[in-house]
């Protein structure tokens, strides 16, 4: 056995620990368990201690974490379910079916809930767009988020793509996904009443992904990456599709007590995490499961095979539950009970192979890790832009940044996913954030992903609060109140010091910020061991924001609507080209201090543009974020095919003006009569406005130091991707 | 008038088209499931889009054999009304209703935008609102749009009028630049010879509601219904 718990995963500790818990040494079939359930990916176990610091109730919050996904009351009987999670190293050994079983895995967390999956949305991380292998891992994701998602008939609605070198083998594939239900369709992963029946929805299981969270999602990377090929789960959305349908279904006959989806782990952490959660025990007869080949029970209790769910029945409704998942061409088989005590017992033709307490796999070890602020901090905190050389060609510096690879159009990508189908997309992917309007009410969703992780690399702590902060500042620009969010927390092995002070830092600053700005965080995922070759990726914490907007005509995008209008900048310019994109794209570093955030200006500036918004004053409005708010400008005169001309009266030198990244800001038109009003509202909060022109023309013109036409802008902007993913 | 959408498993715009006729339209509607085998009831039949059997063979080629596809053959040939939008039109194509078959797009990848749409013969019971020449803004979404057909029926289609839209620039001007997927002759949409079977790869139901950004998709519903009800 002491051969098998390393090559497993487990440390001698974790391995001491199960005898302990069990009295006796583990069999083969419960080591495996063990070591699935025990993994990182599945345990959280460095995570668990310091995500506790999050706030994560509000009185609207339903459901927060430690269930398939979070769920909040938007009103009127309505119901919002949404996580975020990563698919980050299958995607980066198989790209396709990585992606596309990312898309599978975190659209069964949304309709688990009883939930009908509406959109989602997918933070991309790749390595230098430059290099073959980021366009191979490039193509292969977006064709399998497309492949999965649009077989699905859920649109995908935005997301964000980063381009870095400190990606390049270890990029990042996280999902989000959002579903709306009326409340008392709610239904958790738990297993009740003795006697009741364990069944099995969906696929036959197969070798697939046998061991994917320990082998894959819990290890570094190295030369022998490709070996777990084999590890990857391959997706069969045609199937997903029918389960999406099914489940719904049974869930609105009201035949479930309880539904889990089947993902890392499988069968193995399915029934534990439904028998623990709802203190019961469960006895299953493995040799029941639907197979595609000859396995053994071991396979069997861990494979990852896709597109699976557990349901929790009332033996009386056992017969409709089968025949709602006849009608839908799905297998679906009784293959255990739920039984007293909490005792998971498997049984494999009538020999007992399995006999552990639930709990005790679906709570493993909490650790905590040493951490060390790392020694790279200083010296890249310590530089000083202002010591360098500015470009004279201020406008060329502007093109050059709107054809560059984090700043470009990523129209190539989203018009590869259907973004339109269930007819809710009223705000599309390019603008701040997504804006889906629900059906029968006047209300609209609007929900953003963001994570600027260079940010973080400089400042962990301030980086993640300005991802909380930007991720509202979008939902705010479209019209909506922040409610909550979900993030996907990206980071490499916390076993060293320096990545667990990261880690720790930026929770730190996550949950500083979402208690400043009253955010409960209602679900995540952790992603550790993010490295390669013992190089990690920057952490990369990625927020999910979603918000309501009360009256979908409120809601706003980025695009100057029309000539004639005043064009104002809400919040304060100061000198910080620390981290920011042009220091990136054009002097090729990542240094300097991120933008300081003033979260008491912060939620001025919001709550000055939720209002102008909202009376009506406003007419467009767009976060300034990377490139400054010059790319900002940029992208509404391209957004709304009107340029504009623009006086700047600033003591700063024109480059810092025009690209430096400081936070708090939007960029918003309106008409001259509604100024005044503006103004005092923005004045009310301490929120500076200044007026900068007017929309008008074919030409973006500021002071002499801008100018340029919004076709040519537009045409660098759109033709960019394209042209960089060619080679 | 009544309305039935037929629901295949992996069909995925039938809630969109079923939300449209109910909402908008305000018009009797109902699902009608592949394995049915009466459509008689209904005044028009919807094959809505999607992925039916998960495309995983020839697109609608699975879905063809479908009980209920029987049935809306007897009930194409005795004259029903039947529109076949995107996975319905290669449905409608692999039944035989239609001439012709899709290719891949010759991206070789899905394409989902709005495009526009010359109406080409205005005088059919899907376009009798329209204008011959009218420009229609409606989206596509599909990875198989590339329409072929032998030279001799091309011909056929296109001397009985029966190209019904054709992929075009805003001014209408039709040319490979505003061709979206490599469909023959810049073909969006066909209809049969007796003008019942219409089969056309963009989504009507997209466009039916200005909040979704165009209304343009209204001209087909508001012509079946003027059709139905005999003023088309």
């Amino acid at each position: 056995m002491a051969e098998l718990y390393e090559e497993l995963g487990l440390t001698e500790g974790e391995y001491r620990d199960i005898v302990r818990l069990l009295g006796r040494e583990p069999n083969k079939v419960e080591l495996g368990m063990y070591s699935l359930m025990w993994s990182e990916h599945c345990s959280y176990k460095s995570s668990r201690a310091v995500l506790a610091q999050l706030p994560t109730r509000a009185s609207y919050v339903l459901q927060g974490p430690g269930e398939n996904a979070g769920v909040i009351d938007i009103g009127g009987g309505l119901a919002v379910a949404f996580k975020m999670e990563s698919h980050n190293h299958p995607s980066a050994v198989e790209p396709y079916q990585g992606a596309a079983t990312g898309i599978g895995g975190i659209v069964r967390d949304i309709f688990t809930m009883g939930a009908r999956p509406i959109a989602c949305l997918d933070p991309l991380r790749f390595g230098d767009p430059a290099s073959p292998r980021t366009r191979y891992l490039f193509g292969g994701v977006i064709a399998g988020i497309a492949g999965y998602g649009n077989c699905l008939g859920i649109p995908t609605v935005g997301g964000d793509i980063y381009f870095d070198p400190c990606y390049e083998e270890n990029i990042l594939v996280n999902v989000m996904c959002i579903g709306i239900m009326s409340k008392e369709s709610l239904i958790r992963g738990q297993a009740t009443g003795v006697g009741n029946a364990v069944v099995l929805l969906g696929n036959r299981t197969g070798r697939d992904g046998i061991g994917g969270a320990s082998i894959l999602a819990s290890q570094e990377f190295d030369e022998k990456s490709q070996e777990k090929r084999p590890s990857v789960q391959v997706g069969d959305p045609f199937t997903e599709k029918l389960l999406i349908e099914a489940c719904l279904e049974l869930l609105e006959k009201k035949l479930l007590l309880g539904l889990q989806d089947l993902g890392a782990a499988g069968i193995s952490c399915a029934c534990s995490e439904t028998a623990a959660r709802g203190g019961v025990g469960m006895r299953i007869d493995l040799e029941k499961v639907p197979l595609r080949e000859e396995m053994e029970p071991f396979e069997i209790m861990i494979s990852e095979s896709q597109e699976r769910m557990l349901a929790i029945v009332e033996p009386r409704n056992l017969e409709e539950v089968l025949g709602v998942c006849g009608k839908w061409g799905l297998s679906a088989v009784v293959i255990g009970e739920v039984t007293e005590g909490d005792a998971l017992k498997i049984y494999w033709h009538g020999e007992k192979v399995v006999d552990v307490p639930a709990s005790t796999l679906a709570s493993g070890p909490v650790y905590d890790r040493p951490a060390e602020r790392p020694d790279y901090l200083d010296e890249v905190q310590s530089f000083d832009p202002s010591t360098l050389r500015h470009p004279e060609d201020l406008s060329q510096t502007l093109l050059r940044l709107a054809g560059g690879p984090n700043l470009c159009s990523r129209r190539m990508v989203w018009e590869r996913y259907d973004h339109m189908v269930q007819l809710n997309t009223v705000v599309y992917p390019g603008s701040d954030a997504a804006v889906l309007r629900i059906k029968g009410t006047s209300k609209a969703l609007a929900v953003s992903c963001d994570g600027n992780s260079r940010y973080v690399y400089l400042d962990p702590y301030l980086g993640t609060q300005i991802a909380v902060a930007e991720s509202a500042r979008n939902v705010v620009a479209s019209g909506g109140v922040p409610m909550a969010f979900t993030n996907c927390l990206n980071f490499g092995n916390p076993e060293k010091p320096g990545i667990f002070w990261q880690f720790r830092e930026a929770v730190r600053g996550m949950a500083d910020a979402a208690r400043y700005l009253e955010l409960p965080v209602v679900s995540g995922n952790v992603s550790f061991y993010n490295e390669s070759f013992g190089a990690a990726i920057y952490p990369t914490p990625v927020i999910g924001m979603v918000g309501l907007i009360g009256n979908a005509a409120h809601r706003m995008d980025i695009a100057f609507p029309q000539e004639g209008l005043a064009v104002a900048l809400l919040g304060e310019t100061l000198d910080e080209l620390g981290g920011s994109e042009y220091l990136w794209l054009v002097h090729g570093m990542a240094a300097g201090r991120p933008p300081r955030l003033d979260l008491r200006l912060e939620k001025g500036a919001q709550t000055t543009c939720i209002e102008g918004i909202r009376r009506g004053i406003i007419l467009s409005a767009h976060d300034c974020s990377e490139g400054g708010v010059a790319v900002a400008l940029m992208e509404c005169c391209c957004a709304g095919g009107v340029g504009a001309r623009l006086e700047v009266d600033t003591e700063l030198k024109p480059v810092s003006w025009l690209f430096s990244e400081s936070q708090s800001r939007f960029v918003v038109t309106l008409r001259e009569e509604g100024l005044p009003t503006l103004r005092e509202l923005a004045k009310a909060r301490n929120v500076q406005l200044e007026v900068l022109g007017r929309t008008g023309g074919d030409r973006l013109v500021i002071n002499d130091w801008i100018d340029l036409e919004v076709a040519e802008m537009d045409r660098v902007r759109e033709e960019a991707l394209e042209r960089i993913m060619r080679g | 008038m009544k309305f039935g959408v037929v629901v295949f498993p992996g069909s995925n715009c039938e809630m969109d088209c079923y939300h449209v006729i109910d909402k908008v339209l305000r018009e009797e509607v109902d699902y009608v499931w592949h394995q049915e085998t009466d459509v008689s009831r209904y005044d028009c039949l919807v094959l809505p889009g999607g992925f039916s059997y998960g495309d995983y063979l020839r697109c609608g080629a699975i879905a063809r054999f479908s009980p209920v596809m029987e049935a809306v053959a007897d009930y194409a040939r005795g004259g029903g009304l039947v529109i076949g939008i995107c996975n319905g039109f290669q449905i409608l194509l692999e039944a035989g209703l239609l001439p012709g078959a899709m290719l891949r797009n010759t991206c070789l990848h899905f394409i989902c935008r709005f495009v526009d749409l010359r109406v080409e013969n205005a005088s059919t019971p899907w376009t009798n609102a329209a204008e011959a020449g009218q420009v229609l803004r409606i989206p596509i979404a599909h990875n198989e749009g590339n329409y072929t057909v032998d030279a001799g029926t091309l011909r056929e289609l296109q001397e009985q009028g029966r190209i019904i839209l054709r992929y075009c620039a805003p001014d209408g001007t039709v040319s490979e630049e505003s061709n979206p997927n490599g469909a023959m002759d810049n073909i969006a949409g066909i209809c049969n010879e007796g003008f019942n079977v219409f089969g056309l790869m963009p989504h009507p139901e997209r466009a039916s509601e200005a909040v979704l950004g165009s209304t343009d998709g209204m001209v087909i519903w508001e012509s079946v219904m003027a059709h139905y009800r005999g003023r088309g």
